[in-house]
């Protein structure tokens, strides 16, 4: 049985009278890929902050823990030292920079210098950003972006990745290949991904749970729940296949 | 990392610094000691911001307040300790100290850029003000009277170490700071090019993102506001050597305002730029304090309005990109006519 790496207990966020996060109690194994999907509106992105330190929670609004660590309230730097990589919703990356010194920067932390090199090459490779390793990263279109961000977040070689949107903007066949960054990455590393692109969700598989008003609605593997008629009714409605 | 890839920091070209060491050596042969002097230490002074502010994006509104502490630290520590190791080494530290806790409580706290503007303004207003009121008896240091508005006067000045008989002044003190300046340049390059420099460069640009990779930006911003002050603190004490006295007017709202014009002028995202900034604004400050016809400050700000509208990224890096583009263009035309050339050889020999 594999341990528990992330949990949230009876965890509240609120912006002034609306429950943005509303008693979420959220478990995730070693290694589990587990999508986070639900409406606009949801809550998604606001409990995606609450793990990141973004969102700083109060000690009697719950708790965040990971690997064991009670990180409620801790700075977003104090939690990536855990070993946790970030993908933010939208691109967050250093424009000024190139695309090889914005991983330079992330894989230099976890590196020594003599060895940083050969990740930062590695990563690229992986995503195919070869090409335009010496383009400034304000020079790239959201898509290219999107995949920067994302060999960010490899360089660091972390064990749990929280991906917020990552699919957003990018094509088809990037996103193919996205997914299977995502399940060759998965083999040693736990995931979260934040999306509402169904089609992503159901290539990716695994676990998926489905946040509705800030309130977990159902929980369980990504076919199962997608049939269920009230997740159809207050998220996919109509638009459901 | 490959060769290309320095963070947008440039990198140190040794002829150009070695004809800059050649230029500082013979200068004092050519121009006044005692302008070239001062001209030095406003460069000292721009350089310690513009490293701050070009490169990890902290401006300042109030850096005076370190250049002034400097200077009257070690006006203050000469008074009482009279041999100037120990005064300079103070010079240097005091404002380093004096910037750690501020910056600390500024980015620790996480306050915004514009507060953080606000923080550093009312620092150097509030020293003015206090150093202003220092008149008295009241207001001494063990030997040394604040002096209230007149300051402090005829301190022992920087001497070579362990000799208090032998001071240095004129062309010594010219020597000395050509040499710090030098080796404040030299250490901020060293800076720029390590790790540490880099996520700085990382924080200018996108400060959340350093956080999300796990790096500390309160603990960066904090180090490179305290070393940047104790440049200013060098700067403040080599100025207090310079012109033997020292008064509030070194923590005025002027001081502070003259520095950010010489490195935006010069040139933001650069050493080199607020440093010419500094010489070449100082030099019209100097000539333009002959006259009574204009106005300084008028002139400085008509300067700094064009500068902006004209040249937003100040004069190197402009003349820099322009360089680039025309060796760019040369290279273009040297591949145009090779190819035409070539073409032309392989029509001949058909």
């Amino acid at each position: 049985m594999s341990e528990t790496v992330v949990e949230t207990r009876d965890l509240s966020v609120r912006f002034g009278g609306v429950h943005a996060v509303n008693n979420v109690n959220f478990s995730l194994k070693d290694r589990e890929l587990r999508c986070l999907i639900g409406p606009n509106g949801a809550g998604k992105s606001t409990f995606f902050k609450c793990l990141t330190g973004q969102v700083q929670v109060g000690h009697n609004n719950g708790r965040v823990l990971i690997k064991g660590h009670d990180v409620t309230g801790w700075r977003p730097y104090d939690i990536v030292r855990l070993g946790v990589g970030i993908k933010t919703q939208t691109p967050s990356v250093m424009n000024g920079l190139t695309v090889e010194e914005n991983l330079w920067l992330s894989a230099r932390r976890v590196n020594s210098r003599e060895t940083v090199r050969e990740v930062v090459q590695a990563v690229m490779a992986q995503v195919s950003l070869e090409g335009i390793a010496r383009r400034q990263l304000g020079e790239l279109a959201h898509g290219q972006r999107q995949l920067v961000e994302i060999g960010i977040v490899l360089a660091q070689r972390p064990w749990l990745i929280l991906l917020d949107e990552p699919a957003a903007g990018i094509t088809h066949a990037e996103a193919d290949r996205l997914v299977e960054i995502i399940h060759e990455v998965n083999q040693k590393a736990t995931i979260v991904v934040v999306d509402h692109d169904m089609q992503f969700v159901r290539s990716l598989g695994g676990h998926v749970t489905v946040l509705h008003q800030g309130a977990v609605l159902r929980e369980g593997p990504v076919d199962t729940v997608l049939a269920d008629q009230k997740v159809r009714e207050v998220y996919i409605g109509s638009r459901a296949k | 990392m490959t060769n290309s890839s320095n963070f947008g920091t440039g990198r140190i070209s040794w002829l150009w610094f070695a004809l800059a060491c050649l230029a500082l050596l013979i200068a004092p042969a050519l121009f006044d000691v005692n302008t070239m002097t001062v001209l030095l230490i406003w460069s000292l002074f721009a350089l310690s911001l513009g490293l701050m502010w070009g490169y990890a994006g902290i401006l300042s509104f109030g850096h005076a307040a370190y250049f002034g502490l400097g200077a009257y630290t070690f006006a203050v520590a000469s008074m009482n300790i009279g041999e100037s190791t120990l005064p300079l080494l103070l010079a240097l530290l005091i404002p380093a100290l004096l910037a750690a806790v501020i910056g600390a409580m500024m980015f620790y706290g996480r306050i915004s850029d514009v507060y953080m503007g606000v923080i550093t303004l009312v620092v150097t207003l509030i020293i003015f003000k206090f150093i202003n009121s220092t008149a008295g008896d009241a207001y001494r240091i063990g030997e040394a009277r604040l002096g209230g508005f007149n300051g402090i006067p005829a301190f022992p000045i920087l001497n070579v170490p362990g000799q208090t008989d032998i001071p240095i002044f004129g062309l010594g003190l010219y020597y000395v700071v050509a040499a710090s300046l030098l080796i404040c340049y030299l250490l901020c390059r060293w800076i720029l090019a390590s790790w540490f420099g880099r996520v700085l460069v990382g924080i200018r640009e996108n400060e959340s993102r350093i956080e999300l990779l796990g790096y500390s930006a309160p603990l960066y911003k904090t180090a490179i506001f305290t070393v940047s002050a104790a440049m200013a603190g060098l700067a403040g004490c080599l100025f207090a050597n310079w012109a033997e006295i020292v008064t509030p007017g070194l923590f005025s709202l002027g001081q502070s305002a003259e520095v950010i014009i010489y490195t935006i002028v010069g040139g933001l995202g650069t050493l080199i730029g607020p440093m010419l900034g500094a010489v070449g604004l100082g030099f019209l400050k100097l000539l333009l304090g002959e006259q009574t016809l204009i106005d300084n400050s008028l002139l400085l700000g008509a300067i700094l309005v064009l500068v902006v509208l004209l040249l937003p990224s100040g004069i190197v890096p402009t003349f820099m990109r322009w360089r680039q583009k025309r060796s760019q263009a040369t290279a273009a035309r040297h591949r145009a006519n090779s190819t035409r050339r070539r073409r032309r050889q392989h029509g001949d020999g058909a």
